[in-house]
């Protein structure tokens, strides 16, 4: 972690110890939320977060930082709503002003087709809590006046649905507020400590192997991200979850203020501002699975034809930033939380393109996984055993992603 | 961006084809425990590292080939024969 920053954050680092009750593997924002949450709520605080590079170096510092809940199954919006709520009352809650300001989200619809699943969705939404309602055109334009309703002559806008919770917040004072206050109550964080290898004793984990030394645990607990696949692989475990990179990019800064979300079910793009002022533009991840954190300039010219289509003003602005992160992207674009089937072996995963949003819940629910050992209601039907039951959770078309 | 190499028409940018997924192992007989079949649909092995996998020419040639690629540099390796 840069220094500077450093300075400005409350962090206490401590000294190892040889063993803890919960080993997390990943400080990013569901690790860190989630010992956070164990500390806090179940007053659980023999905790380790073991973090390979430094916290928020992986997907929490590479997301899009879009927080909304407007999926297409119920156990996923009530999921997500909840997250959002939790979400709303984070800076209160831990004390630190997390950036959050919440926007409304317009996805836009091109084709009858697209406005038919919009519809339904929308009304799906709104039954399970999610507010969210369809808006002409010419209404989209008075939420959105730099939109174009014409996209540009090539991709006319035939209505769009308006996800009006939806919000954004800085994604490493996420990360930043959690570690923060985890940390307060005697949580042990660890950079710098790559897992390479799992504990056993007979069929349980036991802990795990770093390259700073073994380290034992009651529970261990995989929050990693693209490269969850090489951690279940040491416990035996098979994931239905691909490494894709995603990519994405900022612009330099937009003076006149632009204080919605836009994105396309259609076009597989969306757009937001960041509290400089930059626009952050991101899209569908790459085709081909891939561990290369490489960004391509191909990317850059798909994503910015089609953005500037919607809205002309972005041709004006140069790009700054881009830069590319690494999803673990479930078979049924649903996330995977809960036990793996093996003892004393937890795993939060298949968060692809949408683990932002859902810090705040899926560390409250992970915790109180670990805490009572009772499955919450709210995480019951995104158990890893479902694909074997036949219960997959198929939610590609509310995921932005291809 | 990616260039892959069709059998048919040679280096072509990735956009122009279509991922096909990890070579399968197909399960041999339908007495097959339950277990491999939800493996063999669902799981990924999803290697970090040389992977064989099946790619579909969808702007050219529309065949299937089958490619050899690292992960972790995301480039293609040479042919498999």
């Amino acid at each position: 972690m840069n220094e500077f920053v450093e300075t400005l954050l409350d962090l206490t680092w401590h000294e190892p110890k040889n063993s803890y009750d919960v080993v997390i593997i990943g400080g990013g924002g569901h690790g860190l939320a989630t010992a956070y949450y164990l500390a806090t709520r179940h007053g659980i605080t023999n905790v380790a977060v073991v973090e390979a590079n430094y916290i928020g170096s992986g997907n929490s510092g590479r997301n899009t930082t879009i927080i909304r809940a407007n999926y297409g199954i119920p156990e996923a919006i009530r999921f997500y709503q909840h997250s959002l709520d939790l979400y709303s009352s984070l800076e209160e809650e831990t004390g630190c002003w997390i950036m959050h300001s919440t926007k409304g989200l317009l996805w836009l619809a091109h084709t009858e087709t697209a406005m038919r699943a919009e519809r339904a969705r929308c009304m799906l939404n709104t039954a399970c809590g999610a507010e969210t309602v369809m808006v002409t055109p010419e209404e989209a334009k008075t939420i959105c006046p730099q939109l174009d309703l014409s996209g540009g002559g090539r991709y006319p806008v035939h209505g769009a649905s308006h996800h009006v919770g939806a919000a954004t917040a800085r994604h490493d004072r996420v990360v930043w507020a959690y570690a923060q206050g985890a940390m307060r109550q005697g949580v042990h964080v660890l950079q710098n400590t790559p897992v390479t290898g799992l504990l056993r004793d007979g069929d349980r984990i036991t802990g795990v192997q770093t390259a700073n030394g073994n380290i034992s645990a009651g529970i261990v607990l995989s929050a990693v991200g693209g490269n969850v696949t090489r951690i279940a692989d040491h416990a035996g475990v098979r994931l239905p979850v691909r490494t894709h990179p995603l990519q994405a990019f900022v612009t330099n800064g937009y003076a006149q203020g632009f204080d919605k979300i836009i994105s396309d079910t259609e076009l597989f793009c969306y757009v937001s501002q960041t509290a400089r002022g930059q626009m952050l533009i991101g899209a569908e991840f790459d085709p081909q699975p891939s561990y290369s954190r490489q960004s391509s300039f191909n990317f850059l010219q798909s994503c910015s034809s089609k953005v500037s289509h919607l809205l002309p003003f972005l041709k004006n602005l140069r790009i700054l930033r881009q830069w590319t992160g690494m999803c673990d992207v479930s078979a049924d674009f649903s996330p995977i939380m809960g036990h793996t089937g093996v003892d004393g072996l937890l795993i939060t995963t298949g968060w692809g393109t949408w683990g932002f949003k859902a810090i705040p819940a899926g560390g409250e629910q992970m915790a109180e996984l670990i805490a009572t050992g009772a499955v919450p209601p709210l995480l019951q039907p995104f158990a890893l055993d479902r694909f074997g039951r036949d219960h997959a959770l198929a939610d590609q078309g509310s995921t932005g992603t291809r | 961006m990616l260039w892959l190499i069709c059998p048919q028409c040679g280096r072509h940018p990735i956009d122009e084809f279509a991922f096909g997924g990890e070579m399968p192992t197909v399960p041999d007989r339908i007495t097959d425990p339950d277990e491999r079949d939800v493996d063999y649909v669902w799981m990924f092995d999803n290697v970090a590292g040389d992977t064989i996998e099946r790619w579909f020419h969808h702007a050219g040639c529309r065949r299937w080939h089958t490619a050899r690629r690292n992960t972790i540099t995301d480039t293609v390796l040479p042919d498999l024969t």
